[in-house]
């Protein structure tokens, strides 16, 4: 059965990945050991579990973690509202679409993380400046990719159903919402993951609390072996994090 | 004014842009046309005459520039969901809904009561033979069965008047010779009035009771000839004399004017 050789195949391709990930940490574990990388620049592998087991145990890492969440949260709640409602509007004029949606591309290109400093001094160190920065860069694919999802509804379905009767708010919920959902779910799940990257990064940069404020604190009081346990304790957090968006995306995709 | 004529068209202009305009085009000129209750009309003609904005505008899709359309007597200003349903060339299925989603959506948008919806749906399904695929994606089905599908769909809305555009123009000539069998068995018994538009000729001999015949642009009707043959039509009748004159008629008919088209393109 073709089902069977498409599940072998995958499976195939997860125990690659899997050894992959296996033989990096060896190398590691051989560069700490045997090959006199200064423990300085990579730790013992060794000793960053038993960091991340002292970590998860103490319970420490809980006031970071929901500083760094909330604020995601926030930024995630002003950005889907923004983005979705102004992609809505802009689509329904092709003139606004002509004039905006150049602009939005335009503006998207942009590294706005450039702009934290401005966003630090006009909203202050704690989470605010993040929120602002993330809400900020995850608007633009969110608002750029319901333009493009509303935008390109095929035309043959709004005049059918217009003459088959349907009302405005028909039209909208059944026509228009369903053609465009695709297109702005990638375009959500982008602006999920660029802001959780902008917020943790900003952390590092200029900040009171939260997971990148702990990482970059760790660093330069040189507790390398728990940096690393943190590092990948947000590594776990953002693949949880992306894979929750991603399956989210992947049920109201519903296609045949 | 006749209670047998279910679709009055009067001196019928449409054009796109204004006058002088590079974009300008004029799509139909001066046109008047009367289709009555329960024929089977077909608009045949040179590509760009006009064929598809003349049933745009009759299904209020489409507002004429100057001339009337009227519907049971009453002046054509917007889609009229209860009396006139649609059945385009292609892809006006939901892609996201099932094929019977699709048409209980049909129904729901013209508003009809939801009690009666899923019964009507069943029985357009088993009148165009696609009881089994009710559950199915339009993606799931051939280009043929989708059309059947977009049939059913505009059948149970249960109008007096369907207007089709080219509805089996994007199939292989074997579908829809196929198609247009039981399209005529199905109208023998529905007694709908019915505008369709096709390039084909022999599709509309086959099909229609009258054929329209359009000039080139700006497209105007020519002709009206008649297909004097009850429905429904046996697939014997396509190899009848009948069959042939007419189509050489109509061949005749239209020869120069895809000629006219052809030296305006080049």
């Amino acid at each position: 059965m073709a089902g069977g050789r498409e599940q072998r195949r995958k499976w195939a391709s997860r125990a690659v990945q899997a050894g992959f990930l296996v033989v990096l940490t060896l190398l590691w574990y051989l560069a700490t050991t045997r090959w006199g990388v200064s423990s300085l620049l990579l730790p013992n592998p060794v000793r960053v579990v038993q960091q991340l087991g002292d970590i998860l145990r103490s319970g420490e890492f809980v006031g970071d973690l929901k500083i760094t969440v909330a604020e995601l949260a926030a930024a995630f709640a002003v950005s889907s509202t923004a983005g979705v409602t102004f992609g809505y509007f802009l689509s329904r004029s092709p003139y606004l679409v002509r004039v905006f949606e150049p602009l939005l591309a335009g503006v998207y290109a942009i590294p706005i993380i450039l702009f934290l400093p401005l966003y630090v001094l006009f909203f202050g160190l704690g989470p605010a400046s993040k929120i602002a920065l993330g809400a900020t860069i995850s608007f633009f694919p969110i608002v750029l990719n319901t333009l493009a999802g509303f935008g390109n509804v095929e035309r043959t379905l709004v005049v059918a159903a217009r003459s088959m009767g349907a009302s405005d708010y028909h039209l909208f919920r059944y026509v228009l919402l369903p053609a465009a959902l695709p297109v702005m779910l990638t375009g959500l799940r982008m602006g999920f993951t660029v802001a959780l990257l902008s917020i943790i990064g900003s952390e590092t940069i200029a900040s009171l609390a939260g997971l990148g404020h702990r990482i970059v604190y760790l660093a330069e009081s040189m507790e390398m072996p728990r940096m690393f346990a943190y590092i990948a304790f947000v590594v776990v957090i953002a693949v949880f994090l992306n894979t929750v968006v991603s399956t989210f995306e992947g049920r109201f995709r519903r296609e045949p | 004014m006749t209670p047998d004529i279910a679709i009055r068209v009067r001196n019928v202009t449409h054009q796109f842009g204004e006058e002088g305009e590079t974009r300008h085009v004029r799509a139909l000129s001066d046109t008047s046309l009367d289709v009555k209750r329960g024929e089977l009309l077909c608009l045949i003609g040179p590509s760009g005459c006009g064929k598809s904005t003349l049933l745009n505008m009759i299904g209020g899709l489409l507002t004429p520039t100057s001339g009337t359309v009227e519907i049971a007597g009453k002046p054509v200003r917007g889609p009229l969901p209860h009396d006139i349903a649609f059945v385009f060339q292609e892809n006006a299925l939901f892609p996201w809904n099932t094929v019977l989603e699709n048409i209980l959506l049909g129904m729901l948008f013209q508003g009809v009561p939801k009690a009666e919806r899923e019964a009507r749906a069943r029985r357009s399904l088993e009148a165009v033979g696609l009881a089994d695929f009710a559950q199915h994606y339009p993606a799931q089905l051939s280009g043929g069965m989708r059309q059947r599908a977009a049939l059913a769909r505009a059948l149970s809305l249960e109008t007096d008047i369907l207007l089709m555009d080219e509805p089996f123009g994007a199939l292989d000539e074997q579908t829809r010779m196929v198609l247009g069998e039981d399209l005529s068995v199905l109208l023998s018994r529905a007694r709908k009035t019915i505008v369709f538009v096709t390039h084909s000729l022999g599709e509309a001999v086959f099909l229609a009771d009258r054929v329209a015949v359009f000039s080139a642009r700006p497209g105007t009707i020519k002709q009206v000839i008649a297909v004097d043959e009850p429905h429904p039509r046996k697939p014997a009748f396509m190899t009848s004399d009948k069959f042939t004159a007419l189509r050489n008629q109509l061949y005749g008919l239209l020869h120069d004017e895809i000629r006219k088209t052809m030296a305006e393109a080049t």
